[in-house]
């Protein structure tokens, strides 16, 4: 489980500040607004045991006080539908124990999409906790023909309204000026229930007691909750609720169900109803009609056409962007680690201390960094697809292609992410809301074929087809079937995963398509970063230590000096090689290929320079293998038959497409399921899927005469 | 009864929303009852009496568009039959 996260250091003020809890509808522009608040001085962790990020940062008064803020990922309502929402609920209600409650609330409210906002604007409000209302995006809603009557707002509602358009720094003064008030009001307005309603709410609340430090208000809009079920979605490590009070609130249910039939659709229609009156008061239409940019925008993006070729020009730049444009700093990461190497052999005298240096630590480094071009470019991209609204139409046109396999439209960027690295795509699954899909995501990203596997790939082809023009064709179909192979079993466990472990109540999929927007570079820049910090922390540690741990595995124990015994056969790895050689044997591996399987944990282009060593083979890199698959093609076992037949290099290479080989892999699983659960499971089924295909690859082919 | 049932939505011609075609709009007769999915669809606003239009459907074909109180939701076909739209 992942240690909670330490609230920031605060400087002492001259008294405590209050802490701000920022809410909102997803898409109302919450994390612009919180990234101005805040700038750099954030902190991201999880709330223990769930896998919702806890965003906290520290947002300077206009005097210069520091002010705690945290930031709450994006509802629609107080009751919870999901873990994120839920997370919402438990951390304004004070049930998290990792988490102090907020003192104050900013709400954010997308002032072009009023009334939908104000529903959970309102409940918010009825919490009772001094509020400052925020309207975002003024700027949309004139453009849209709505005037909004801030002043008139305010009033109403009996609370501070700021204007404000974050994503250009406008109105940020203001909420400054508000948050530092002293005398922020508590909110006194209350949305009328049904008078059967009133008094099922108030034995509940009377249950509850004195739980918690709850004031009235808040007491009462647990009660509301637990009547209308919007607390059964409890994220896991928040304060259970007064048993006592649960079974009122099941007892009153059913009374409500016989003598109200649709109370709770009731409750739903009677807020809005009331926003209804508010809208009416406040809002002016200046300029009804006219379609709005947006569906103009539109009527080209998801058109049957045009869509799908914009769609596919942008996964094309996505995926050119990370699988070619990131070679460069990839290369360069490659050079200066290599250039660190000499700098260091060349002020250090030779010996072990040197090796740990070089070959573990350093080769760990730059093991961790090597992912941060693809990291950093994947996220900016889906920084500026979320940010100017495309993202949900992208979703929107491949719903139904990865709804085929239970999967969701939002599942199509992580998987075509993991063709260049299963790491950054898996990262790219927080798009993702449903847990359920995310999580089936997950467990088959590792399937496409990433670019790791591709030397492999290369190296045995080579071995396995001539040279010439005829093999060229063979070559590349060879390559383009294993390709497929890999997205074939992507999307075959996809729907198995979905229709067996991770089946469940289908939460709906209703998707807002937010208006188009001008995204703030900024804040998709500071996004950027945060993911960066994220996996150098959480998995760059990881990472470096197996690396360390690999180089020790495969450096010790030493060979005596002149013996001609090779140093990796002699060592811990290479004994387990030789030690599982007769589990291998049935895919037509001998020890040798079993050292290059286990070393390729560490990455699997690493399988290439470990054969390399373990033939001695001098001065091979994947880019030129052509010695080294000389050497390979002329290696023979002990009964004078070649190691590397054509059935040993195929039933190799469908075990690579299969092997989840990459403990970089498993590391960003960790953090992002939060659990070694799931990448241990993960781990287990492919290796298992992976030793079964190759069995059946190379006993068929032997049985059929093919050696 | 039956007759008058049947009177009744000849006239207004409910439909379900599944059912729409692109650009028409109408007042929703009814949603799903008590369920955690049909609770999301009413908080997001979509309640007997709103109106919404069928903006397109996806091209290829699933999911749906539309449009309500200001703003665009995208729902699957199989969600979007639950609901009933007195059209016109």
């Amino acid at each position: 489980m992942e240690p909670a996260v330490q609230p920031l250091e605060v400087p002492a003020a001259d008294a405590r500040s209050p802490v701000y809890a920022v809410v909102g509808n997803p898409n109302c522009g919450k994390t612009t607004l919180f990234n101005a608040l805040t700038g750099l001085r954030q902190k991201v962790g999880n709330y223990p045991g769930v896998t919702v990020e806890k965003k906290e940062g520290t947002c300077f008064s206009q005097h210069g006080n520091p002010i705690p803020v945290i930031d709450l990922p994006g509802a629609y309502s107080l009751s919870a539908r999901s873990m994120d929402e839920a997370i919402v609920q438990e951390v304004l209600l004070g049930l998290r124990p990792d988490t102090a409650r907020p003192d104050r609330v900013i709400c954010i409210i997308d002032a072009s999409n009023l009334e939908r906002n104000l529903f959970f604007a309102t409940q918010v409000v009825e919490l009772g906790l001094p509020i400052i209302l925020v309207l975002n995006m003024m700027d949309v809603a004139e453009k849209r023909g709505y005037r909004i009557d801030a002043a008139k707002l305010e009033k109403i509602l009996g609370i501070p309204v700021v204007s404000c358009q974050a994503h250009k720094g406008e109105g940020l003064i203001e909420l400054r000026l508000a948050m530092s008030r002293k005398d922020l009001p508590a909110p006194t307005w209350r949305c009328s229930v049904p008078e059967l309603f009133s008094a099922a709410m108030g034995e509940v609340q009377e249950r509850l007691g004195e739980e918690r430090g709850w004031s009235a208000p808040q007491a009462c809009a647990v009660a509301g909750l637990l009547l209308g079920e919007g607390m059964t979605h409890a994220a896991p490590g928040a304060h259970p609720i007064n048993p006592e009070a649960l079974q009122k609130a099941r007892e009153w249910q059913l009374k409500l169900d016989r003598e109200s039939p649709g109370w709770h659709s009731e409750l739903v229609a009677a807020r809005y109803a009331r926003i209804g009156e508010i809208c009416r008061e406040v809002v002016r239409r200046t300029d009804p009609g006219r379609p709005s940019m947006t569906e103009r925008i539109d009527g080209v993006m998801l058109h049957p056409l045009w869509g799908w070729t914009i769609l596919g020009g942008v996964m094309g730049c996505l995926f050119f962007s990370i699988f070619s444009l990131a070679e460069y700093p990839m290369n360069w990461i490659e050079r200066g680690t290599a250039i660190a190497g000499n700098w260091i052999g060349s002020i250090m005298p030779p010996g072990e201390l040197h090796n740990l240096i070089v070959d573990g630590v350093l080769a760990g480094v730059g093991g961790v960094v090597i992912f941060l071009p693809q990291i950093m470019m994947l996220f900016f991209f889906i920084g500026l697809l979320e940010a100017t609204g495309y993202m949900a139409r992208a979703a929107f046109i491949l719903d139904r292609l990865m709804g085929r396999v239970g999967l969701q439209g939002k599942s199509f960027i992580p998987l075509l992410s993991s063709f260049a690295c299963a790491v950054p795509g898996i990262m790219a699954t927080r798009t993702i809301e449903s847990p359920k899909d995310r999580l089936a995501t997950i467990m088959v990203a590792p399937f496409m074929t990433c670019s790791a596997r591709l030397p492999v790939y290369l190296l045995m082809i080579a071995a396995l087809v001539p040279t010439g023009e005829a093999g060229a064709l063979q070559k590349a179909g060879l390559l383009l079937l294993l390709y497929s192979l890999g997205t074939g079993a992507a999307f075959c466990f996809a729907w198995l995963f979905k229709s067996t472990l991770l089946k469940g109540e289908s939460q709906g999929h209703l998707m807002e398509l937010p208006p188009y927007r001008m995204p703030s570079l900024n804040s998709v820049l500071m996004e950027m970063l945060q993911r960066v910090k994220i996996f150098l922390r959480r998995a760059g540690t990881i990472i470096l230590g197996v690396s360390i741990l690999l180089w020790f595995m495969m450096s010790y124990p030493k060979v005596e000096e002149g013996s001609a015994t090779n140093q990796l056969s002699y060592s811990i790895a290479g004994r387990i090689g030789q030690a599982i050689e007769p589990i291998m044997k049935p895919l037509g591996f001998d020890w040798k290929i079993d050292i290059g399987v286990l070393a390729s944990f560490a990455a699997r282009e690493v399988f290439v320079s470990t054969m390399a060593i373990i033939y001695n083979v001098e001065g091979a890199d994947p880019d030129n293998t052509g010695r080294l698959v000389s050497v390979l093609r002329s290696q023979k076992r002990a009964d004078g038959r070649p190691v590397f037949t054509p059935l040993t290099c195929i039933s190799l290479m469908v075990f690579y497409v299969f092997a989840l080989q990459c403990m970089s892999t498993v590391a960003v699983v960790k953090r992002e399921t939060n659990s070694w659960r799931w990448p241990i499971f993960q781990l287990a089924y492919m290796t298992a899927l992976a030793y079964t295909a190759s069995l059946i690859v190379f006993q068929t082919g032997r049985f059929l005469g093919f050696d | 009864m039956c007759d008058f049932y049947i009177f009744e939505h000849i006239m207004k011609k409910v439909r379900k929303l599944s059912e729409m075609s692109p650009g028409e709009s109408g007042v929703v007769e009814n949603v799903p009852g008590k369920s955690g999915f049909a609770s999301r669809m009413q908080e997001m606003g979509l309640l007997p009496g709103t109106v919404i239009r069928l903006v397109r459907s996806a091209p290829l074909g699933d999911p749906l568009e539309i449009e309500l109180r200001g703003y665009f939701l995208s729902m699957r076909r199989s969600e979007a039959s639950l609901v009933t739209v007195a059209v016109g």
